[in-house]
């Protein structure tokens, strides 16, 4: 892995570990030090593809693989150039989950973040436009997180509104009761 | 508060009226293809700010599929991108094979590689149809309904659906082909090459659709990986990344096939790389038709895979309890789907469909990330629709080619 070498040879300090799973390479990187890392990914080592951004919650992991911390966020990159693949990771504790944005260097990083805040609640700080995605604005939790349970009895607050709204709006309705004056 | 849709009451003359005029586009809207939702502010007919709000079609098949058997998971993929279903069960199943270590046999890869480019087709038929209805041309959609309906056929006669088919499995496919199936698709791929053809002849050169095409939504080949576009809407910028070539899977790499892309990035080369990824796909599926006889009778299962009913948690064989004392001995547990995780992506009619599987030794996905072209083409609508009017953001999102099945899953 001729990638791996010259990155741990670049940034000895900031690669906190690497492993190998199902024949693809993880390393992971120390959280203040990865924008210089993806930098040089991007510029030098021509990883110009950021193939996908995720996290993923080891909250009750029983691997024998342990995690250091509760969250982690996972970048798969793949250089089109140079037909390489490396997945680079961050732990990112529980009590302070925060990461900082790759936007600056790969623009489809951007709606990749916003759906990780969405799901997991981790920050990106420098991000340009960190809202929720998938989930309403007002939503409360953030649904992919282990301890968030699979079914939920109760109504979204936001749905009363939402009917009361929809009974206002009536009045422009079309059809019949448009036509009776109702 | 949801943001929700406000009755405007401005009188004329108002100074208010002199700002951006704000419209939102679906979620219930024709051309949308599904239920995306576009914020846009206009100034006249030009857009000055578009901003895509989706998640009106999220069902949480990340969440839902956690909670599940890999064997249960499967199905869920069925549901991503609804019109190519075949390619979503390859990408997921490579996924859980690649964990488990397994070899398919060279018959199921066969198989499930034409399955793949059936997909492939009805899922550029059914592009072009509706592509081509949005902005103007009415005749090819019939046309191509008729073709894409005689693939569905054939797909019932593989495995009973037509459009959720969870035909492959982990550990190859679930049923073999038979001789009508077989002498059905040697029928298709005979005459299909000749129906590209009639279409190209209708729009190729068509006056309304170069208007509406040409020069739209211009991408360069830097701007468009930097922004994640995949597929057939990179390849239209001249970048030849096809997941198929870079990393081949299945049985791509005993077949030959060219890689089309274009030149200028705009419309009109993402609808000609769509139609010559067209007559490769038939090309494929004819030249894996003709390998089958070589692997006639061959299992299409590999001999380790698991069974489709997969245990949740599996024990090694417990001793024999004492009979004096008699307590039972705890068993160790073995792994179902050993401990690791990782990240296969194939190529999707719509792009790089990629699944990132976590196991951690049970029965059950720890986590299912599912990478999905439509969700990273939407993203990059603002991008590409800057400097165009509304009419124009028909067929951006037309090229773009998205299914919002894929993009909330």
């Amino acid at each position: 892995m001729k990638a791996l070498e010259l990155l741990k040879e670049k940034f000895p300090e900031a690669i906190l570990g690497e492993e190998s799973s199902a024949g693809q390479v993880s390393v992971y990187v120390k959280r203040e030090r990865l924008l210089p890392v993806m930098r040089f990914l991007h510029a030098e080592l021509q990883f110009d593809h950021l193939a996908d951004l995720c996290g993923v919650d080891y909250l009750g992991w029983k691997g024998k693989n342990k995690k250091a911390e509760r969250f982690e966020v996972v970048y798969n990159l793949y250089s089109i150039p140079q037909r390489a693949f490396l997945r680079v990771k961050v732990s990112v504790p529980e009590e302070d989950p925060w990461v900082p944005s790759v936007t600056s260097i790969w623009e489809v990083a951007n709606w990749f973040e916003r759906e990780v805040y969405d799901m997991l609640g981790v920050r990106f700080e420098g991000h340009p436009d960190l809202r929720r995605l998938l989930m309403p604005e007002d939503w409360e939790g953030h649904p992919l997180r282990k301890d968030y349970p699979l079914e939920i009895e109760e109504e979204w607050p936001a749905y009363q509104d939402l009917k009361q709204k929809a009974c206002e709006l009536s009045r422009f309705e079309w059809g019949e009761r448009r036509l009776r004056g109702e | 508060m949801a943001p929700t849709l406000e009755v405007i009451s401005k009188p004329c003359g108002h100074p208010e009226w002199e700002e951006p005029f704000v419209v939102n586009m679906g979620p219930q809207h024709p051309s949308t293809h599904g239920v995306l939702r576009l914020y846009l502010e206009l100034d006249g007919e030009n857009i000055v700010k578009c901003d895509p709000r989706i998640g009106y079609l999220h069902r949480g098949l990340e969440k839902l599929s956690e909670n599940m058997t890999y064997t249960q998971a499967m199905v869920l993929t069925d549901r991503l991108d609804y019109i190519s279903s075949a390619a979503n069960n390859v990408g997921y199943c490579l996924a859980v094979e690649k964990l488990l270590g397994l070899e398919v046999p060279r018959r199921a890869r066969l198989l499930r590689t034409i399955v793949c480019e059936m997909a492939r087709i009805s899922s550029h038929l059914l592009w072009l149809a509706t592509h081509a209805l949005d902005i103007g041309a009415m005749t090819v959609f019939l046309y191509c309904f008729r073709d894409r309906e005689w693939l569905l056929d054939i797909y019932e006669k593989i495995c009973g659906a037509r459009l959720t088919v969870s035909y492959p499995r982990i550990g190859g496919v679930r049923l073999d082909f038979t001789t009508e199936i077989i002498e059905d698709l040697y029928q298709f791929t005979e005459e299909f090459p000749s129906r590209i053809t009639d279409y190209e002849t209708l729009i190729d050169v068509n006056r309304i659709w170069l208007k509406r095409t040409k020069g739209i939504a211009v991408i360069s080949a830097e701007k468009a990986v930097n922004l994640g576009l995949t597929g057939p809407s990179l390849r239209g910028s001249g970048v030849p990344y096809d997941v198929r070539k870079y990393k081949p899977y299945d049985a791509y790499e005993e077949v030959e096939f060219e890689v089309p892309v274009g030149k200028s990035g705009d419309t009109y080369d993402r609808y000609r790389v769509r139609m010559e990824e067209m007559r490769q796909a038939n090309r494929i599926i004819r030249q894996c038709l003709d390998k089958l006889s070589e692997t006639q009778g061959e299992p299409v299962v590999a001999e380790g895979a698991p069974d489709l009913l997969m245990p949740e948690k599996r024990k090694k064989p417990q001793a024999v309890p004492h009979p004096k004392k008699g307590f039972l001995v705890k068993g160790a547990e073995v792994p179902v789907v050993p401990e690791g995780e990782v990240y296969v992506s194939i190529e999707a009619p719509k792009g790089e469909l990629g699944y990132y599987v976590v196991s951690d030794g049970s029965g059950k996905p720890w986590r299912v990330r599912v990478r999905a072209p439509s969700f990273v083409h939407i993203s990059a609508i603002p991008e590409l629709i800057k400097g165009h009017m509304v009419a124009d953001l028909i067929a951006v999102i037309g090229t773009l080619d998205v299914v919002l099945g894929e993009c909330d899953r």
